[in-house]
């Protein structure tokens, strides 16, 4: 045994010599080459070591912009595994698979090598170490770039993966940098690294900094200073260092909270626009004129369906094609409309629930019709690129361009009825004939006229609202019915005949249900809502904004 | 004075051919299923035995509807959630009576409940496996909750189409609320897998064919209940205020009350329409509060004729056997058909297939006298 022990003591020596004098011998090599040609060129070497010696003259090679590009490459190559050498001539060449082939392309000169087989090429392996290594080298490399975006994601990538000796670095970096969400998340990373700092004073103020940030890295690395042993007693023994974070973690949370409930005033006022978006034409034809429509929802169908038929006639201009849809939709759902008012519904005036009934069959059969001319299943509208992605305020809020478009869009529209309804002449005899049908007719309205047109109106508007509604839900037969309900209660809620109430209903319900949500969660929260309304018509029959004067008595 | 409205009850043609029918129905249905052997062309399935129960269930609904609309005027769009309670009520009952014999072979709790990992029977369960209590709750839940939302509505005069779209949206909250597996009720499966009722094999014919005629029974005291509220002197009421609700309140009516009375009756009728319908049908789930159900109910009553309550049993099973024939024929088909149904009858029917046939009959009856 203890000769054994002995030889393996030996072993380790010799070992611990042979490492000694390899780096000895690598130390001088990196003295002598400091161009990146000859420091790549060393990467194909076999011990991990000389490979990290090799990536540290490669990183000090770099010297102006142009540098800094190449040796990225290279370093995120390496990285990814795409880093070969030539066993011929130990070239080192990056690689482009594709199909199983592979494209070479000479690091040093840039140039292109054509297809190689692969049994001509040696891979360069990394282990854990050296990627650390890489990772680190590859940010500070970004932290040069000229695009913010590249800087910042550096920045982001850095956290929790960087030393003390970066610090300084990033100090002199923070001096130059313009851009001030880099700036933030710079003075972050620095807060962050000195956190582990022994100095105590350096930790308290990395600690006021911190709280200056709402990184979710500076949170955590917060609330694990206050974590306590199994006793109660926290971990963390200094007290000035306790306060200061207790303090710091207070003003983080505080901020989260304000950005939190921003985020959901915001969500809650996207949802109130959507419903705002469906109940609209509804205030139009319930409101106005008095129609029970249930057939609206089908109409705000057809105009999503419309939105779908126009992609398919225009596959190659989708960004485009929602600017073709909005008036598309309105003249179908609105011919669809008046087509339903000349039909069935100027027979049945002064009978709202007969009508009501009637417009139920129909909403029926304009199901069916879709079920049998698209299928019954779901059908995707594809959703423009400039509505996809967010506006980022902040680490914690961010605003999405989609819920924006539609909370614009719902007010432009409204605004558009508002003017149709107030300043033209065509709004001045459908208020006159909802007013007073035989005074408005003895004053030589045409009322069957103005009927259908304002039928039209309200059911274009409900087409509008289906062009919004493909960009958020699945497109298919049933799109009407998820609706219909909601509409007739933001109407009844906001007060029939009144369309700024119609305004305010939506967008408090759709509030009132975000804030709602987290509490009781989605299903729970739309049931007190309705169970809500109910209450509320019982204790207000007409709803939030009344009518006042004649126009009030029927 | 009461033995008068009995007697004018079965005095007036329409009520005795009705019943007569129903009688007759009630008579022939068994023996055909029963007695007839089964190679026999006359013999009827238990399938329809069942399909035929099912339809007296609708019409027993149709008329609790035909109450509240036909002769108080009120809309009621969430009819359904008062069957759908009832049916609730019946279910729960029926899970409890399977005992140890569901697929987890729990004594205590039912499969949906031993799966969702619950540990004990939930407090609104306790009860249900005395079939006394479940029938008090099959009437109770559905007349506590149309008392309660009545007493609501029609004391803050919520009247017309604002009543028809509040009852539409109460249906509503109940179908979301019964979807989810916490209430407790079997979220989106409902309740299914049942055994027996009493003691009786649901499956065997025996039972099917007692229930059918239980429904039957149901069924005409319905009608001769609602021929008898009609009749009386509070059914008066009711229609005046149907017809003139401000004049029949300034003559000094408490029209709330009649009318909340009226719908808390109606709501009992429909409970127990829904408890009937779930033994013969053998499942309840959330789709039956859905608010398309509801108005496919008015449909029902519309195309027979409101206000006779006849008519709405007529209705009630035309559009039924319609449903039937269309969704096993030509599936495509049946929404156009029912679309084109409410429209058409609306604007040629206003008193429905009743008020056709007596127009007719009345022409006839003109052309007779002159010639």
């Amino acid at each position: 045994m203890e000769y054994h022990s002995l030889q393996t003591i030996y072993k380790k020596l010799f070992i611990a010599l042979f490492v000694l004098v390899l780096t000895t011998v690598s130390t001088l090599t990196l003295a002598e080459v400091n161009d990146f040609a000859s420091a790549s060129s060393m990467l194909s070497a076999k011990k991990f070591k000389e490979k990290e010696n090799a990536i540290d003259a490669v990183m000090q090679s770099a010297k102006t912009k142009e540098d800094n590009a190449r040796v990225l490459y290279l370093l995120q190559s390496l990285l990814a595994g795409d880093l070969y050498y030539k066993k011929s001539d130990k070239m080192i060449v990056v690689t482009n698979k594709l199909d199983g082939e592979y494209f070479i392309v000479d690091v040093v000169s840039s140039e292109k090598l054509g297809v190689v087989n692969k049994s001509k090429l040696k891979k360069i392996t990394v282990n854990n170490k050296l990627r650390r290594k890489l990772r680190s080298y590859i940010s500070q490399l970004s932290l040069e770039n000229d695009d913010p975006n590249v800087r910042l994601a550096a920045i982001q990538n850095m956290m929790g993966a960087s030393s003390e000796e970066h610090v300084k670095d990033i100090r002199g970096k923070l001096i130059t940098e313009k851009n001030s969400s880099v700036k933030d998340a710079m003075q972050t990373l620095v807060a962050l690294i000195e956190m582990d700092s022994e100095n105590k004073d350096v930790r308290v103020s990395a600690l006021n900094n911190l709280s200056e940030s709402l990184e979710p890295k500076a949170r955590n690395k917060i609330i694990s200073l206050l974590e306590k042993d199994d006793a109660g007693n926290y971990l963390e023994e200094d007290k000035d260092i306790l306060y200061a974070a207790i303090k710091a973690k207070r003003k983080i949370d505080e901020r989260r909270d304000t950005y939190a409930f921003f985020e959901k005033i915001f969500f809650g006022l996207s949802l109130g626009s959507v419903l705002l978006l469906a109940a609209i034409g509804l205030a139009i034809t319930f409101g106005v004129m008095g129609v029970i429509n249930m057939a609206h929802g089908e109409l705000i169908m057809i105009g999503a369906y419309t939105t779908y038929v126009v992609q398919l006639l225009m596959p190659n201009h989708i960004e485009y094609s929602l600017l073709v849809a909005v008036p598309a939709a309105f003249i179908v759902s609105g011919l669809f409309g008046i087509a339903i008012e000349r039909g069935v519904i100027r027979f049945l005036y002064g009978r709202p629930l007969e009508t009501l009934l009637a417009t139920f069959g129909i909403s029926l059969i304009l199901q069916q019709l879709v079920r049998s001319i698209f299928s019954p299943l779901n059908r995707s509208v594809e959703t423009p690129l400039w509505m996809s992605g967010a506006l980022d305020i902040n680490p914690v809020f961010a605003i999405t361009y989609n819920r924006l478009a539609i909370i614009i869009f719902s007010l432009i529209v409204f605004a558009l009825l508002m003017l149709i309804l107030k300043k033209t002449s065509l709004g001045l005899k459908v208020r006159a004939v909802s007013q007073n049908r035989a005074m408005a007719r003895a004053m030589g309205i045409r009322s069957e006229w103005v009927d259908a047109m304002t039928f039209g109106l309200g059911s274009g508007i409900a087409g509008i609202a289906g062009v919004a509604l493909s960009q958020l839900t699945n497109v298919g037969p049933n799109l009407g019915q998820t609706y219909i309900i909601d509409s007739f209660l933001v109407v009844v809620f906001g007060g029939v005949g009144n369309l700024w109430g119609t305004l305010v209903a939506a967008m408090s319900l759709g509030v009132f249900n975000k804030f709602l949500e987290p509490v009781a969660g989605a299903v729970l929260a739309k049931i007190l809502i309705l169970v809500f309304i109910i209450l509320f018509i019982q204790k207000k029959p007409r709803g939030l904004f009344p009518q006042k004067g004649r126009a009030a008595e029927n | 004075m009461q033995g008068s409205i009995f007697s004018q009850i079965f005095n007036e043609r329409n009520s005795q051919v009705f019943l007569g029918l129903l009688i007759f129905i009630a008579v022939v249905v068994p023996i055909l299923n029963l007695l007839v052997p089964a190679d026999s062309i006359f013999h009827l399935s238990t399938y329809t035995v069942t399909l035929l129960g099912k339809y007296l269930c609708f019409a027993l609904l149709a008329i609790a509807l035909d109450l509240v609309w036909g002769y108080a005027g009120i809309l009621s769009l969430g009819h359904g959630a008062f069957f759908a309670l009832g049916g609730y009520a019946m279910g729960m009952y029926l899970m409890r009576q399977v005992g140890d014999r569901g697929v987890y072979g729990n004594a205590e709790l039912p499969d949906f409940m031993v799966f969702l990992n619950w540990q004990e029977l939930p407090w609104f369960w306790q009860g249900f496996d005395q079939f006394w209590f479940a029938m008090i709750m099959v009437a109770l839940v559905p007349g506590l909750l149309a008392f309660v939302f009545g007493w609501l509505a029609f004391r803050s005069r919520v009247t017309g189409v604002y009543l028809s779209i509040m009852t539409q949206a109460l249906t509503y909250a109940l179908l979301l609320a019964f979807f989810r597996n916490e209430m407790g009720f079997g979220g989106n499966n409902g309740l299914t897998d049942f055994k027996d009722i009493l003691g009786f094999n649901l499956q065997s014919d025996n039972t099917r064919i007692a229930l059918f005629l239980i429904t039957a029974i149901a069924l005409a005291a319905a009608y001769i209940l609602g021929k008898y509220i009609t009749m009386s002197k509070f059914g008066r009421v009711i229609i005046a205020i149907r017809d003139a609700e401000d004049r029949a309140r300034f003559i000094g009516y408490k029209v709330e009350s009649y009318k909340l009375w009226l719908f808390v009756i109606s709501a009992v009728i429909a409970g127990i329409a829904g408890a009937l319908y779930v033994p013969q049908v053998g499942i309840i789930n959330p789709g039956e509060f859905s608010p398309l159900n509801s108005i496919e109910l008015v449909v029902w009553v519309a195309v027979g004729g409101r206000g006779t309550l006849y008519g709405a049993v007529v209705g009630a099973i035309l559009v039924n056997y319609g449903k039937t024939y269309f969704t096993g024929a030509l599936p495509e088909v049946w929404l156009f058909a029912l679309g084109a149904l409410f429209v058409l009858v609306t604007l040629y029917l206003p008193k429905g297939l009743m008020g056709l046939y007596e127009q007719l009959s009345q022409r006839y009856k003109n052309v007779e006298v002159k010639a």
